[in-house]
């Protein structure tokens, strides 16, 4: 049903990218030479066999480190894209759905929401609330629904005046049928492009809010950790901040191409597909 | 002799491997009007732009010749085919409204092609501008090009987008379904203002459309198409009088056939009493509105666009809660917000509308779509519930391999038939058919009702009918109602609705109803000219 478009070069290009991400992920414990925190050599030092990309700023294997933190911040966004998804698009839908008050009422938290800048938001939610993996994923999730429930919505206040919405509700059918039957399959071409997109968002939240401090705690680190652990060292001219700070780039590059690549099949929000 | 103005020689179009146009010819001479007609996919616009040398992206042009005044208009420059376009050969849209720009005034937008190919001095443009407004029997023809695109009627916006294409003294008009989207009183008048200016001007036309009764009140000649295919071409006369092909016969035979009224007084289904209805307070669409639908019978609800037709079936289905007056079905008042029915009187209604397409959830199969309803209301699943749906396959005429199918593959009349099939499976008493064939081409639209009428007959169900269309009224209905503003001003009988004495709302509309014979506009316009005197000297004398 959901043929894809022709592959090009650079969707080629994001799609490997991804998977090369995906599977340092997937395998940390058997591609990284060492722990993650195990010491390895001297602050800073350069390439060598044991450290492959060097050492950082208290000695650790910067390779190592760096194959860990894919897996850290795979897991963080993921799970925060996911769940944003899960909370922006139920409630979403179902503002579209009841319509009148209940609409009013939602899109106008919503609204309350996002007048609060985000990063000021986690900041001071953070700061408060016990720094765990639980929390953080909690707030990005929530600060991310926010901008879920905005496409949800337009998405489905679309659909819920066509007929065929109009029939499943003279018919009698309550509003999961409605919901989950009759809008969601006609709105989830665009909906997928939209996750793909917010999850390069979250990996750049996750990595802000790290190189801040609030997010991932030491002695496990994400990639944004790496860039704030290492950042001095630009100071004496050691590039060991600018690796993990290029797979970040890198990263959100690839999602963004695989992103556009779907994007050209699924940008009519009517979801049929003509034949001939 | 006659003088060559267009020839089109072995025109062929593809659209990928699939042939649009197959090996078309024709030659039109100047000052006279061809008819294109056929039904949707039979390939006549694409020939009506291809005159224009133009052609709609995706489609290639892979054989045949187009000439105009002797040249070969589909190898000129892009330069040279834009004076051409502008000089010689005009086109006139189906949507006016879409083809106008909203922010600038008529006068500038009319004369603009021609200023622009500095065919004619601004001043010299300008009165000519001003004549054609006139001679389209425009309001104020001095002052009208003053206006803004959504000032005037979408009637008037056509007849605009007429003298636009007047403008420069072209050889040759193409008009592409100019009044289709317009309502039968507003096309009878655009039609009668395109005559006369074809006529008074001495311009050839091209004259595209789907209803031929409309096409033979304009065009000499006629070209019959279907599927890129010419399947017959002659003068009026003759597709009238003679039609060679079974295919033309259907289409001049067409709504020839009318439903015996039943006489007998059933008892009352529906009662619709003093119903006012609108969709932002104050502002009532519906004034008071009474109604009766028989058991077993069919009430056709007639008017223009925003008569309130529609509306009324928005009340009845409880999509739209009315603000007064009460509807009983059935014997028992119905609650008027549909969220407050009871599953069975739900069941008791069902709604086929007007766009089979926005009425099938593209997901889902035909299996899935017309499984829906027989779960729901009568819990069946597995086998039952198969037999049941093939048996609903059986009921509309289609072929079970639909099922597995989605509705993007099915045709149009197809679409139309499940949205039937859906209604039937919830064993209703009352299908509300808001306007279910206006989408469709007339041959389709025909088979349409004739299965609504059998399936009526095989299982008593009454039909509230929404149609603009009086010619349909005559095919189905038992009991007229005929809306104007959002009032009643006629209801009863169809013997009596639809034959004289007629109040003047209802004259005006039935005489607005094309006719297949060559002579219906000229006689219409004037029994409309009769009737505007009458009506201005009843004015005169209270």
């Amino acid at each position: 049903m959901n043929r894809l478009p022709r592959m090009t070069p650079l969707a080629a290009l994001g799609l490997g990218g991804l998977a090369v991400f995906l599977i340092v992920a997937l395998f940390a414990p058997w591609l990284a030479p060492h722990p993650v925190s195990a010491v390895v050599g001297g602050v800073w030092e350069p390439p060598s066999a044991t450290a492959l990309l060097g050492t950082d700023n208290i000695g650790r294997d910067l390779f190592s480190r760096l194959v860990w933190g894919a897996r850290v911040t795979f897991i963080i966004a993921a799970l925060a894209t996911l769940l944003a998804f899960l909370i922006g698009v139920t409630l979403g839908f179902y503002a579209a759905f009841r319509q009148g008050w209940v609409d009013q009422v939602l899109s106008r938290l919503n609204d309350l929401m996002m007048a609060i800048p985000t990063l000021i938001f986690a900041l001071v939610v953070l700061a408060v609330l016990p720094k765990t993996m639980v929390v953080l994923i909690l707030v990005m999730a929530v600060l991310e629904a926010t901008r879920v429930f905005r496409i949800a919505r337009a998405l489905a206040a679309d659909i819920v005046v066509l007929d065929y919405v109009e029939v499943a509700r003279l018919r009698g059918e309550g509003w999961r049928w409605v919901v989950f039957r009759e809008i969601l399959p006609n709105a989830l071409s665009p909906l997928l492009a939209e996750l793909g997109l917010r999850f390069a968002f979250a990996i750049l939240f996750l990595s802000t809010l790290s190189f801040l401090g609030l997010g991932v705690q030491p002695p496990i680190a994400d990639w944004g950790s790496l860039v704030k652990d290492n950042k001095d060292g630009l100071v004496f001219g050691v590039f060991a901040a600018l690796i993990p700070g290029a797979a970040i780039a890198i990263l959100v590059v690839s999602v963004n191409l695989v992103v556009d690549w779907m994007l050209h099949k699924t940008s009519s929000l009517k979801g049929a597909h003509r034949n001939g | 002799m006659a003088d060559t103005l267009l020839t089109v020689t072995d025109l062929e179009i593809k659209a990928g491997d699939t042939t649009i146009v197959d090996r078309v010819s024709f030659e039109l001479e100047r000052g006279r009007v061809l008819g294109l007609i056929g039904e949707s996919g039979a390939g006549k616009s694409t020939i009506g732009l291809a005159a224009l040398g133009y052609s709609r992206d995706g489609l290639r042009l892979t054989g045949g010749r187009v000439t105009l005044n002797g040249r070969d208009i589909l190898n000129l420059s892009a330069n040279a085919i834009r004076d051409v376009r502008a000089a010689t050969i005009t086109y006139v849209a189906q949507s006016a409204a879409a083809a106008f720009n909203p922010a600038h005034r008529l006068m500038d937008q009319v004369i603009e092609a021609t200023l622009w190919h500095k065919l004619m001095g601004r001043r010299a443009a300008i009165a000519r501008a001003k004549e054609l407004f006139a001679l389209l029997g425009l309001p104020d023809p001095e002052r009208f090009g003053e206006r803004y695109p959504h000032q005037v009627s979408g009637g008037q916006l056509q007849r605009a987008m007429t003298a636009m294409a007047l403008c420069s003294h072209p050889d040759l008009i193409v008009f592409d379904e100019p009044t289709t989207a317009l309502d039968v009183t507003t096309q009878i008048e655009v039609l009668a203002a395109i005559k006369q200016a074809i006529a008074s001007t001495g311009t050839a036309a091209l004259y595209i459309s789907h209803d031929l009764a409309v096409v033979s009140q304009i065009a000499d000649e006629i070209v019959v198409l279907r599927h890129g295919r010419m399947v017959e071409r002659g003068t009026v006369d003759q597709i009238f009088h003679a039609p060679r092909e079974s295919y033309t016969r259907d289409l001049v035979s067409i709504r020839q056939h009318e439903k015996p009224e039943q006489v007998n007084a059933a008892p009352p289904l529906l009662a619709i009493d003093g119903i006012k209805a609108g969709y932002s307070k104050g502002v009532p669409v519906l004034h008071g509105i009474n109604l009766v639908l028989g058991a077993g019978q069919t009430l056709a609800v007639v008017g223009e666009s925003g008569s309130g037709k529609s509306t009324l079936a928005r009340v009845v289905t409880g999509l739209l809660p009315a603000s007064n007056g009460s509807l009983i079905f059935d014997g028992q008042t119905l609650q008027p917000d549909f969220a407050d029915r009871t599953s069975a009187t739900l069941r008791d209604i069902q709604i086929i509308n007007q766009i089979p397409d926005l009425a099938l959830n593209p997901r889902q199969t035909i299996a899935a779509i017309l499984g829906r309803p027989l779960t729901h209301y009568f819990g069946l699943r597995g086998a039952a519930l198969k037999r049941r749906v093939t048996e609903l396959l059986d009921q509309i005429e289609l072929p079970h391999t639909l099922l597995h199918r989605y509705p993007a593959e099915l045709s149009g009349g197809q679409k139309q038939r499940i949205c039937i099939a859906r209604a039937l499976a919830a064993q209703p008493k009352l299908i509300i058919c808001d306007e279910p064939t206006s989408a469709l081409d007339p041959l389709v639209a025909e088979g349409i009702l004739d299965l609504l009428m059998r399936l009526q007959k095989e299982f008593g169900t009454s039909y509230l009918f929404i149609t603009h269309d009086l010619a349909i009224v005559r095919n189905i209905a038992d009991t007229v109602a005929v809306m104007l503003e959002g009032r009643v001003v006629r209801h009863g009988p169809k013997a009596q609705v639809l034959y004289p004495p007629f109040d003047p709302y209802t004259e005006k509309l039935i005489a607005s109803v094309p006719q297949m014979r060559p002579n219906w506009l000229d006689d219409a316009i004037a029994e409309r000219d009769a009737l505007r005197g009458k009506t201005v000297k009843q004015g005169q004398t209270p």
